[in-house]
């Protein structure tokens, strides 16, 4: 039987827009979700007020990672940014990595060769598929379906195996650095990552039946938590959960950077716009990176250099000048708004990350009428990194 | 999209600055704070530019200033635009535009607390957004000294030794040179 909130006991509006709750009128309750909570995506937490079982308002709060890099980076070379940016997300680092080297190199006039470039697309893709991966362990388990998650940490653990070989870290790679890559790809590499990709595969076919083709997992996501399209430029949307919408919104597409304009594909997307229509366009996105990932690796280039030749970084400086550059994560937009001043310091480093928007704003104006059951597969469908958002 | 002829238009409704192309599809241009909004609502509404990128903050200390960047996307034409808006350091106040992007209020929460630039209206401005109990100067302003505030605030580990790195490794590798 569908579930029909009491509409009675809903709190009134103030003149402001704010609402009216009284908690000790006994009709509301202050439930925190988070920061310490099965049902939470990472360091932040969610401040509900709930009437019986359903939220009436949220508010996101974050601060819980704040490590303050904008400001660390005003006091570092160019050179010594690089290694830290890639901390600002630990799931898909290469995003940080790629940004601030593609906004250093505009403003200092670097021209990256061609086999980086490819080698970089690589990077971002695989990066795509463990990141893609994480999310589904977390939004299977956020219904209850742990067995997910361990199969998809396996598929992700033989990725960070290639991530290894071809950089020498796990996690944070620090291997796209302004003016290049820091090195070829390794003897066999590419049979290697044969035999991942048709692993990963296997795991996602066994996924879409074990999750997306389970009666409690539609059931508690076909039809929950729709993100309206026209909400999509209000509030910012971008990536998967704009494609979810039917919007084909897909850097790589609009506005295509790397090689991603010699690569076929076209963005994935879907019409519901609810939980499960997210949940299906990032697997068959990951199909997509899978089969991109062959692509790039069929067409790259066999020689050629992979650094661009590059100043004495101690004395390295660049012209004043700003620039904002973009690429497409596994969660939409992610940007860097860089300012140069002249000096051997960046002046200003603005990190845009989508969890900016979908864990603040848009999280806190659809957990409204959600059931307190249903809001961490709402959080986690939305696919948001909290680091992204106090940097 | 050519952003000089968009420059043009724009500069027949509102005092502009001179136009920075960046790139083919990147430009920046400087406007007066009272031209703000109407600027924004011009480029959402008439020339499609509906996605607020970022909204950040830029100080320029040595010229007592704030640099305000609304950076705009449209993208059917793969174009962005970055208004910049210059505001003085002291008492630096800006018109909120969460009426016309709702998560522009985030944007101006945080730039309250890390710069300490007002937007009187917006929802939320004034709560904590990151920081909690701070009493400094807002920490993203040029003149906070991060050294200083972290040496003030927190004690070394006890029994943590700190070695200068250069004499350190010269009795690593050489210790029997002078």
């Amino acid at each position: 039987m569908a579930y029909t909130p009491d509409r009675s006991q809903y709190p009134a509006m103030k003149a402001d827009g704010s609402l009216d709750i009284d908690l000790a009128s006994g009709k509301y309750l202050k439930l925190w979700q988070g920061p310490n909570h099965p049902g939470i995506t990472g360091n932040m937490s969610v401040e509900l007020t709930v009437c019986g079982d359903e939220v009436v308002a949220g508010k996101t709060h974050v601060g819980y990672l704040h490590r303050g890099f904008e400001k660390l980076m005003e006091r570092r070379t160019f050179i010594q940014c690089f290694p830290i940016v890639c901390r600002i997300c630990v799931p898909e680092p290469d995003f940080n990595e790629y940004c601030y080297a593609a906004a250093v190199e505009e403003l200092a006039g670097i021209e990256v060769p061609e086999k980086a470039n490819w080698i970089r697309a690589l990077i971002l893709e695989m990066g795509r598929i463990n990141s893609y991966l994480m999310y589904l362990g977390g939004q299977a388990g956020a219904l209850g379906q742990g067995v997910i998650g361990q199969w998809t940490t396996y598929a992700r653990d033989l990725m960070l195996d290639r991530f290894e070989e071809l950089t020498g870290a796990r996690i944070y790679h620090m291997f796209i650095m302004p003016g290049g890559v820091r090195d070829h790809l390794p003897e066999g590499f590419q049979g290697r990552m044969q035999e991942t990709l048709k692993e990963v595969e296997c795991t996602l076919k066994d996924v879409w039946e074990v999750m997306f083709c389970n009666a409690v997992f539609k059931r508690r996501t076909v039809g929950m938590c729709v993100i309206d399209p026209a909400w999509l430029d209000e509030y910012g949307v971008t990536g998967p959960n704009a494609r979810a919408a039917g919007v084909a919104k897909d850097v790589r597409r609009d506005a295509p950077y790397l090689v991603y304009p010699e690569l076929d594909f076209e963005p994935v997307t879907g019409h519901d716009s609810d939980i499960y229509t997210r949940a299906d366009v990032r697997r068959r996105d990951l199909l997509m990176s899978v089969d991109l990932i062959r692509q790039i690796l069929a067409r790259m280039p066999k020689d050629g250099p992979i650094m661009a030749p590059m100043p004495s970084m101690l004395h390295w400086r660049i012209p004043r000048g700003e620039t904002y550059v973009r690429g497409e994560c596994s969660r939409g937009e992610y940007g860097y708004y860089l300012v140069t001043d002249g000096s051997g310091y960046p002046r200003r480093v603005n990190v845009r990350g989508p969890s900016y928007t979908h864990a603040m704003s848009l999280l806190e104006r659809m957990i409204v009428n959600v059931n307190i059951s249903d809001v961490a597969s709402l959080m986690v469908s939305l696919h948001t990194y909290p680091p992204e958002i106090e940097r | 999209m050519d952003m000089r002829a968009l420059y043009d238009r724009l500069k027949a409704l509102y005092p502009l600055g001179e136009l920075t192309e960046q790139r083919a599809n990147l430009a920046f241009v400087t406007l007066p704070a009272e031209y703000l909004r109407p600027a924004l609502l011009h480029l959402r509404d008439l020339e499609g530019y509906r996605h607020l990128v970022l909204l950040t903050a830029v100080d320029w200390l040595e010229d007592g200033l704030f640099q305000l960047t609304y950076l705009l996307c449209n993208r059917s034409r793969n174009c962005d635009i970055g208004l910049r808006v210059m505001l003085p350091r002291e008492g630096a106040t800006m018109a909120s535009s969460h009426d016309i992007w709702p998560t522009a209020a985030v944007y101006q929460r945080e730039l309250r607390e890390m710069f300490g630039i007002d937007f009187p209206d917006s929802p939320g401005v004034d709560e904590e957004f990151i920081l909690e109990g701070w009493n400094d100067i807002p920490p993203y302003r040029r003149d906070f000294d991060t050294l200083k505030y972290a040496n003030d605030s927190f004690a070394q580990r006890a029994g943590r030794e700190t070695r200068d790195p250069e004499t350190h490794m010269k009795q690593q590798l050489y210790p029997d040179r002078d």
